[in-house]
């Protein structure tokens, strides 16, 4: 947060405080002062408040909608001749930029203000209140402030009305209620006024809670005499159930049997701002959710029954629990103590406390988007709960999924926020869903590669362990195919997820595995089988690797992310203590060796560096076991290590390169041309480290620092790789 | 291909249970299915089985000459058939709820709307496939006159049929019924859909019926025989083109259409792929040596017969007209083809999408 931000938030505090100190009897006085602070608000605004994402083609109308604001907090200029086209021209512009994009909190506080406090006429009030659109919060000081104006009278009945419909309207959207339930008197007060009665109801319906009870004996008489008066009309009777909901003994006045609750509809003159407003604060609607499927909607592109998100919202279970109990519903909700409400899960600790008591959401769903609910259904032990989850994860992908629909992809953003949300909660529990793994399978063979491709590949990376024969013709067949023929970023990022994909297999075993050696299933999951699934894996990639280098005429873009596979392949040993050395073919060895980036010989340095101590780390441990055991390294391994090693330490290191390891005919190596081909790949000459020669010889420095410029400049691979494999065994 | 993958969840439940969870039945049949290949090649006709007679025929014949929309659902979690009732009177208080704009209202309050709850006995393949249920949303007069009659302002009903392979995969806290059927206003669907997704943890997608199903219906009910067929058989297909799609109507005598069915159909008691196939491609071919036009390059979106008619929108309607007792078995027949087709809806439609 700015300090700027700060200075504003300790400013609205001491507004507060004003607030609550002078309310109501030193009105005027606190307005002037008041008036000098909002100035200083509304000119601030914009630059730094966070919540606000305008474009820059709105600047424009920012700053216009500040001089309005501006306008308005003074008053009607009497003497501009014309001032009425200076006032309309004001509160267009308000008008435009609420209905557009809705005021900040400021911008609300201050015309609310100007509303009530009745400088304008009562036509412009209610235009004001009209366009009274948060864009996303209004504070609950606003609130406050308005209703302080209603008791002194300035605005007209109409008004009134029209605030209390705001207020209902927008109930959701304010901050706080806690002051304005300190306010409930009031309000209660005003259901005398009969144009404001039918609104008032329901904004104490809102507002009222069990600990309202104070209220609800003199309401029983109150309402005894409203009822006398207007008879017995819809809100009073909502307002009244309510009250006998929460205190049966308490509220004398008998309903009738025939109950009819309802209240006049508030919303209506907002309603289209309010999606927006809704829209717009990302979540799910709090209250009365709307029925989204219209007649105008074709069926098979169905939306949302009752959302706005695929993800449910988090309620807690309702009936299925309580069913089957007598008296049911609300009156458990608000007398079950036995049970910790999900809604009021904030943090950790209190997860930790009420574990035991949890209330389950009602649709389990809900859970993706709950970080504290992911970290329990990771720890139950209900398969119900993850078979919830399960059933409607997968009918929702399959559901979502664009790309099974014809030319449908106008949600593709919705979908592919939809599958991040997925991969963070796998990535959270670590742990692949089932529902993603068949949805994978299924909806692979029809993906164009192009549509929602990072999140899509991203779910690759998270297909539980399996037996990679049997998933190959599910998956990397098809992705082959992709692979093959789409671009070199697109590759990139196949293999990127195929190492995440290798990496996820790796921990899953190394936890599984030195956990429960032997599994009780007629499925084939010794430590044999699984190395030899997760070595098929590498030679997989491998195979695609190579095939790709030559695709792309060895670029160094897609070596880096070779090598970046390899990284994670050379260390399984070691880093997950499992027995697998799996090494490169020579496919990817020699580009990576004759390339000319020297990142990428850094890198090849690196991983040979690994491999080395690995496989010496993995004979040491056959030498102390001693017993032959399933997973000793064959001979061959070594050899292919030795003989990439022989290779390299000629190219780099003796000059006598294309002789062991690497060998090319002599012959041939004449017809190249190249003079003395026996140095041009040492050190010194190896084109990718040619500039570095250059540089270092500028500098005019003795050749036996050569080595340590070299490291001094960040090639740590090559450092490692010197120092483990060249230092002891040959010294030029 | 074990799961070691879904682990820390799945490894320790396999301490709990002996041997695969419901979990991983599904998961193994899912990949299973995937790598084989997933369309039955054949389908049996299935007989009048000895379960009609538990039905309740009343009930039945209100389920005729209905446009129902199909919709699958996943399973039902801690659903009872116990507590129709209480579901009656909780499910007409969030009806009453939502159109009185989210008030909360108490349970068992007289509104003007009532729900009625009930098993539709008989409605099942096997004897291990669940209860069917009907959900119903009547009026009530005002009036509190003696002759109360209730008008249906909207119905919808949950079956399973032949349903083991997806009982098989579920535990016992769910009840399967994977195939609903609504008719009324799409709004009380909405409200009822929405109701149920909240209670019982389940999940409504609008069931498409793709090409490929609508061509073994079209097979399907002409080979049902009929003492008197009231309609044409019917195809019709649309031509995807701008700035209005084309939509082709193909209509024979029901008479002709069985002909050319026992023509083609081989083996008795079972309809195969080849056979629905063989009866499409004739279609195909004598439409082209008329208009020369090829169907099969177009989209095939609604077949009717005097069976029943069904559109690719999900949409279907049994269309007999006789006394429900004699015409029951044909109407078991229909429903228990999608029974049927629901199982396979799901795999069948991304093959075929595979195909196209």
């Amino acid at each position: 947060m700015s300090p700027q931000k700060r200075v504003k938030n300790s400013q609205v505090q001491k507004r507060t405080s004003q607030v609550s100190g002078n309310y109501p009897t030193n009105l005027l006085a606190w307005e002037e002062k008041e008036d000098l602070n909002d100035s200083k608000y509304s000119l601030k605004r914009g630059q730094n408040n966070p919540v606000e994402d305008y474009g820059h083609a709105d600047d424009q109308a920012e700053d216009a909608l500040q001089i309005a604001v501006r306008y308005f907090e003074k008053g009607p200029v009497k003497t501009s001749q014309n001032k009425d086209k200076i006032l309309e021209e004001h509160l267009k512009t308000v008008e435009n930029v609420a209905l557009k994009n809705g005021l900040a909190p400021e911008g609300i506080d201050i015309l609310l203000n100007v509303a009530l406090s009745g400088k304008f006429g009562s036509a412009v009030n209610t235009r004001i209140l009209k366009c009274m659109i948060p864009t996303t919060l209004i504070s609950e000081h606003s609130v406050v402030k308005a209703v302080s104006w209603l008791c002194v009278g300035k605005c007209s009945g109409s008004t009134k009305v029209l605030f209390y419909r705001w207020l209902v309207a927008m109930f959701d959207f304010i901050d706080h209620k806690e002051e304005i339930n300190l306010l409930y008197g009031f309000f209660f007060a005003s259901l005398q006024d009969d144009a404001l009665c039918p609104y008032a109801c329901h904004l104490l319906y809102l507002l009222t809670k069990k600990e309202n009870g104070e209220y609800f004996i003199p309401v029983d008489s109150k309402l005894k005499i409203l009822i006398s008066f207007q008879g017995m009309q819809p809100h009073l009777q909502a307002l009244l159930s309510l009250y006998k909901f929460f205190a049966p003994t308490l509220i004398s006045v008998s309903l009738p049997t025939r109950k009819k609750i309802y209240f006049k509809n508030s919303e209506n003159l907002w309603k289209t701002a309010l999606l927006a407003v809704r829209q717009r604060n990302q979540g799910p609607p709090p209250e009365p959710l709307k029925l989204m499927l219209g007649p105008a909607k074709v069926r098979p592109v169905k939306r949302k029954w009752n959302s706005y998100s695929v993800i449910p919202v988090l309620n807690s279970s309702s009936c299925s629990k309580e069913c089957g109990k007598k008296g049911m519903i609300l009156s458990n909700y608000l007398s079950s103590h036995e049970l910790f409400p999900l809604e009021q899960l904030k943090s950790f600790p209190q997860l930790l406390q009420n574990i035991h008591c949890l209330e389950l959401p009602s649709q389990m769903g809900a859970v993706l988007n709950n970080s504290l609910l992911l970290h329990y259904i990771n720890c139950v032990k209900d398969e119900s709960i993850l078979l919830r989850l399960y059933h409607w994860l997968s009918q929702t992908l399959q559901e979502e999924c664009i790309w099974y629909k014809v030319n449908n992809f106008e949600h593709e953003k919705e979908f592919a926020n939809f599958l991040a949300t997925v991969n963070r909660a796998q990535c959270f529990l670590q742990e692949g869903f089932y529902s993603c793994e068949t949805f994978l399978y299924k909806s692979l063979p029809l993906w164009d590669g192009f549509c929602c491709r990072s999140q899509f590949l991203q779910l690759v990376s998270w297909i539980p362990f399996n037996s990679f024969s049997e998933v190959k013709p599910l998956v990397f067949d098809h992705l082959a195919q992709l692979f093959f023929t789409s671009t070199i970023y697109f590759k990139s990022s196949v293999l990127q997820s195929l190492k995440e994909l290798l990496q996820n297999w790796l921990l899953w075993l190394s936890v599984d595995i030195h956990m429960k050696p032997v599994m009780n299933s007629p499925l084939e999951t010794t430590l044999g089988g699984s190395m030899n699934s997760v070595s098929e894996l590498i030679h997989y990639v491998g195979w695609l690797s190579t095939t790709a280098l030559r695709l792309e005429s060895n670029s160094t873009f897609l070596l880096h992310f070779i090598l970046d596979f390899y990284e994670k392949v050379c260390d399984i040993y070691i880093n997950y203590n499992l027995p697998l050395v799996v090494l490169f073919p020579p496919g990817i060895f020699y580009p990576a060796l004759l390339s000319l980036d020297s990142s990428i010989l850094n890198q090849l340095c690196y991983i040979m560096h690994r491999y080395r101590k690995n496989l010496t780390a993995a004979k040491k441990n056959e030498l102390v076991q001693k017993t032959k055991s399933e997973f000793n390294f064959s001979s061959k391994t070594y050899q292919e290590f030795n003989h990439y090693l022989t290779a390299m330490v000629g190219c780099l290191w003796t000059s006598k390169p294309f002789q062991k390891g690497f060998y090319i005919d002599p012959d041939v190596l004449e017809k190249t041309g190249v003079a003395e081909y026996k140095n041009s790949l040492n050190l010194v000459h190896h084109p990718a480290l040619l500039s570095y020669a250059v540089s270092f010889l500028l500098q005019g420095k003795k050749w036996n620092w050569y080595l340590d410029y070299l490291f001094s400049e960040g090639l740590q691979g090559l450092k490692l790789f010197i120092r483990s494999s060249i230092h002891h065994s040959s010294v030029p | 291909p074990t799961s070691c993958g879904a682990r820390g969840n799945l490894g320790e439940l396999k301490d709990y249970f002996i041997g695969a969870t419901p979990l991983q039945k599904r998961l193994e049949s899912v990949r299973k299915q995937t790598s084989f290949v997933p369309t039955p090649p054949r389908r049996k006709i299935p007989q009048c089985s000895q379960l009609q007679e538990d039905n309740d025929p009343q009930k039945v014949a209100f389920l005729l000459h209905k446009q129902w929309t199909l919709y699958s659902l996943t399973p039902l979690y801690k659903f009872s058939y116990t507590n129709l009732k209480e579901y009656a009177s909780l499910l007409s208080a969030f009806i009453a709820a939502e159109k009185q704009k989210g008030l909360a209202v108490e349970v068992g309050e007289d509104f003007n709307i009532k729900v009625t709850f009930s098993t539709l006995l008989g409605m099942k393949g096997t004897q291990r496939d669940p209860e069917a249920f009907l959900v119903q949303i009547l009026s009530k007069s005002q009036l509190p006159s003696e002759n109360r009659e209730h008008k249906v302002l909207w119905t919808g009903w949950f079956c399973c049929i032949f349903g083991d392979s997806l009982l098989e995969t579920v535990s016992e806290d769910f009840t399967c019924v994977p195939l609903f059927l609504a008719n009324g206003a799409e709004t009380n669907t909405a409200i009822v859909g929405t109701w149920f997704q909240k209670t019982f943890d389940c999940y409504f997608s609008p069931l498409a019926i793709n090409a490929f199903n609508l061509s073994w219906m079209a097979a399907m009910w002409t080979a049902c025989k009929m003492d008197q067929y009231m309609a044409a058989t019917e195809f019709l297909w649309s031509v995807p083109c701008s700035p209005q799609s084309l939509d082709i109507s193909y209509a024979i005598h029901p008479e002709d259409a069985k002909a050319l069915w026992d023509s083609v159909h081989k083996t008795p008691g079972e309809v195969t792929q080849e056979e629905v196939d063989l009866f499409m491609d004739c279609l195909y071919s004598h439409f082209h040596r008329h208009f020369k036009i090829h169907l099969s390059a177009t989209r095939l979106v609604r077949v009717s017969t005097s069976v029943a008619s069904a559109h690719t929108d999900g949409k279907i309607k049994v269309s007999l007209n006789k006394s429900s007792y004699v015409i029951f078995p044909y109407c078991y027949i229909v429903f228990k083809m999608y029974g049927i087709c629901i199982f396979h809806i799901e795999e069948a439609q991304w093959n075929a999408n595979l195909r196209q």
